[in-house]
């Protein structure tokens, strides 16, 4: 590619790459300036700084590495409830930590279904505890989000290569060599650095499936230097770690995408000439009905105990479900206001490692951000009067790298694709974003932000620290359930959660689906 | 969608309005606490409407995580703070909070029905319990920490780094122990299933079978008893005594309502709101209300031996305990 083929206007999209930096940045000197010299990193830092890394690169690699084949399956196959399938897909990663948990541990628990079963069979019971425990509930949470964003690449090929490669006669393996593994290439790497980072910053999951603190996570001990010691320059300092870690992470991942285009084609629906045969559609069958089984069994444990639980649900969850809503839609809106400008700044580059940019957002410790901000915000005004702002912000900003991820690729191509036809017909500026770009970027857009509600709706960041009674959202208020024993209406409120946020998933991506698939 | 608009509305409002001449007029006592305090079920709506049907004044209380995140939230603030009272510190978290010089003596007098005597002048406690572990009453549970590591039952506990009760322990096993506490973590290491980030995490665990006991209070079972007519859980007593928490609350120098701070603080060692707590956060009363306990807590186990770490030592003491525990659950 000979230059830039189109000119994107890169400024707005330098602004929102800045906004996200200076709000990290902000947060961190507020912290700073406010410590006093502290104690330094320990020997249980750097314990829990190799247990954080090691996990998440083990939880990375086995989510991304499984969501090959199911990916592809779904890809290759047409059957009835795939879209509700592809839809539910979203669902483990927008739930709050111990409803995935509680829902987790009914299947893989002590007494869960999976030991039930091995029981009444004779067999020896498994216990969930442990490393292997973390990396399953990572799995859980994270399998999904890979499978759909793999999913998309596969959706990128045009259906005229697959028609091409049928009329050539080309064997399935040959098919995956020239055309899947290209896609593959470019894809997995990005998706692989997002799952790194989004477990770097795990706590609770990691805690009460690890089994103790042999499980320690770096934002444990953000937590605990925060709220225990209140030691912030170590606060700081870890989270300093944290940053590198998942910067280096995103910027050896993007480093290592190959910048190969695989062409436009006319949009046509891929129908697939290969993989017909009997073994490949069992293997495919097999492989759908495991990782749906992984996914919906604690899925059915979270309805199954929440059912119950909806009756007994007083006034209070209905109002914070109102308000989570509607934070929700404010975040969505900051979302788009930075991710376009962005994704159209990196789209047009070479290189890719402004994406990392959009990766420290959700390195950064929440808890970090919002002590900082309350640091900075509140000699000026009351906190609890910008915590909509502020939570949508946030919101925003931790959504960001998912939504690059699904918006920059599909921008990527459109650019060189269209890019140089539409310069040559002088079309530039908005007229390019609404009459070439948006349009082509439909179901994308779509699908990240029904990502970005859903997530914004599950979230219990910074809202903690900065809510007061009457803007308390979903998510705070269940566990307020749970600390009064109302364990069965906490258990209701998770499952209006889950209806929620699965709702707004589903209505944003199926609006961007329209009757194409996914 | 018409929870939408008020959300909308309140955030308008909150962001343009300044406050009204009519809202000035009624002073307006700010309370910082725990968020189960102001929880639906909590004590917080109930105590809300008995402090203000005599005071004069709105009450307004602002729900933040845990004790420890209220003292953290405070000293982010520091002097600039709105709260007038905070409500929902422990012994464990005294020193740390007298430390940041923002509390302010309280004349509070009280006939307080506690294990021990109450000397401090400048938090007064509203009600406390004693940590245990609960469980199933189809289990003969042991009576010591040293039987409880011999056995094989599986407990699930709470991160002292993270968690109040997860302290509580750890200071329960150390004043116990002393000396030998490294050893007393290291046998009970194959009996944790696993530690939680708060109380809220390990109870639900508890529940759903993960474990065969879990650390709460003897108060808990009254819970069962008396909210869901289930007397299938109860409270180990153990042989060491028990480490007690006692939930106080104290006023902020820099309040621009100290009288009706102080009167809070001896409205909430006053019957009216002592009979609220035992049945809303399940807790005993500080102060025995006229009465007596509500029907269902004369049913709970009740330890012989009270213990408490004088609250100027936790913090050093907090410290070694913490290094043991870390030592001895790691290997």
């Amino acid at each position: 590619m000979a230059g830039r083929a189109v000119s994107l206007s890169s400024k707005t999209g330098i602004g929102a790459a800045a906004l996200v930096v200076v709000l990290i940045l902000g947060a961190l000197l507020a912290v700073l300036s406010r410590a006093e010299v502290g104690s330094g990193l320990g020997r249980a830092d750097w314990a829990a700084i190799r247990f954080t890394v090691w996990q998440a690169f083990l939880s990375a690699l086995i989510s991304t590495v499984l969501a090959i084949p199911v990916a592809r399956a779904l890809a290759r196959r047409r059957f009835p409830g795939r879209g509700l399938l592809v839809t539910l897909l979203g669902a483990p990663f927008i739930l709050p930590v111990i409803v995935a948990v509680l829902g987790l541990l009914t299947v893989f628990g002590r007494g869960g279904w999976v030991n039930q079963g091995l029981d009444a069979l004779g067999l020896p019971t498994l216990s969930i505890y442990g490393l292997h425990g973390v990396v399953l509930a990572h799995v859980f949470f994270n399998l999904p989000l890979a499978t759909r964003l793999i999913l998309q690449g596969w959706h990128s090929i045009p259906a005229e290569r697959f028609r091409l490669a049928a009329q050539l006669r080309l064997t399935p393996r040959a098919t995956f060599r020239t055309l899947e593994w290209p896609m593959l290439r470019q894809v997995v790497p990005g998706i692989a650095a997002l799952i790194f980072v989004i477990c770097l910053t795990s706590f609770a999951v990691a805690l009460t499936l690890g089994g103790g603190p042999r499980a320690t996570t770096i934002e444990l001990a953000i937590y605990q230097a925060f709220r225990f010691d209140f030691d912030l320059s170590r606060a700081a300092l870890l989270s300093v770690v944290q940053l590198i870690v998942a910067g280096g992470a995103a910027v050896v991942a993007l480093w290592i995408i190959p910048q190969v285009s695989i062409g436009g084609g006319l949009d046509r629906p891929v129908q697939r000439w290969d993989a017909r045969r009997g073994l490949q559609r069992a293997m495919d069958a097999g492989v759908i009905a495991l990782a749906a089984a992984f996914l919906l069994l604690p899925l059915a444990a979270v309805v199954w105990r929440g059912v119950n639980g909806l009756p007994l649900l007083p006034v209070s969850v209905w109002q914070a479900a109102g308000m989570s809503v509607f934070v929700a839609v404010i975040s969505v809106g900051v979302l788009l206001a930075l991710a376009l400008p962005m994704a159209g700044w990196i789209a047009t580059r070479r290189a890719g490692g402004v994406e990392a940019i959009g990766l420290l957002g959700l390195s950064a410790s929440p808890l970090m951000i919002g002590t900082g901000w309350f640091i900075l915000v509140n000699p000026v005004i009351n906190p609890a009067d910008v915590a909509l702002p502020v939570t949508a912000l946030v919101n925003a900003m931790m959504a960001l790298p998912f939504c690059l991820r699904i918006i920059v690729p599909r921008l990527r191509e459109t650019v060189q694709d269209y890019g140089r036809l539409a310069q040559t017909l002088g079309v530039t500026g908005w007229p390019l974003w609404r009459i070439v770009i948006l349009p082509r970027m439909r179901g994308q857009l779509g699908f990240a932000t029904g990502l970005t509600a859903a997530l914004s709706i599950g979230d219990l960041g910074v809202i903690t620290l900065f809510a007061d009674q009457e803007r308390v959202t979903l998510p705070l208020q269940m566990y307020r359930l749970m600390g009064s024993y109302q364990m069965d209406a906490a258990a209701g409120a998770a499952l209006l959660l889950l209806v929620l946020a699965l709702g707004v998933f589903w209505l944003c991506d199926k609006g961007g689906r329209g009757d194409a698939e996914a | 969608m018409k929870y939408l608009a008020l959300g909308a509305a309140t955030f308008l409002i909150a962001q343009t309005a300044p406050p009204s001449a009519a809202y000035a007029e009624t002073p307006e006592l700010t309370v910082y606490t725990y968020d189960s305090f102001v929880a639906e079920w909590g004590p917080g709506p109930q105590i809300e409407a008995a402090f203000e049907e005599t005071c004069g004044c709105d009450l307004k209380f602002v729900g933040m995580g845990d004790g420890a995140a209220l003292l953290a939230r405070l000293k982010l603030e520091g002097a600039r703070s709105e709260a007038d009272v905070v409500l929902g510190l422990d012994t464990s978290l005294i020193a740390a909070a007298k430390d940041t010089g923002l509390f302010t003596e309280t004349q509070v007098s009280a006939d307080y029905a506690l294990p021990i005597e109450w000397t401090d002048s400048t938090f007064a406690p509203y009600d406390w319990g004693y940590f245990a572990f609960v469980h199933n009453t189809d289990l003969t549970p042991p009576a010591t920490f040293k039987a409880l590591a011999a056995s094989d039952l599986k407990i699930v506990i709470q991160d002292p780094r993270s968690s109040t009760p997860g302290l509580g322990l750890l200071m329960w096993v150390k004043d116990a122990y002393g000396d030998e506490a490294e050893s007393i973590w290291a046998g009970l290491a194959d009996n944790i299933v696993t530690v939680t980030k708060g109380w809220s995490e390990a109870y639900g665990l508890f529940l759903e079978g993960e474990a065969d006991m879990v650390l709460s209070y003897t108060t808990s079972p009254a819970y069962h008893i008396i909210a869901e007519e289930d007397d299938s859980k109860a409270a180990a007593v153990f042989d060491e005594g028990h480490y007690m928490q006692i939930e106080v609350a104290g006023r902020l120098a820099g309040s621009d309502q100290p009288e009706l701070a102080a009167d809070f603080l001896n409205f909430m060692v006053s019957d009216a709101a002592q009979s609220i707590l035992p049945t809303t956060n399940w807790m005993y009363p500080a102060v025995m209300p006229s009465g007596g306990l509500p029907e269902g807590f004369e049913a709970l186990v009740k330890p012989e031996k009270a213990r408490l770490v004088d609250s100027a030592l936790v913090p050093a003491i907090r410290d070694e305990a913490l290094e043991e525990w870390l030592a001895a659950l790691s290997r």
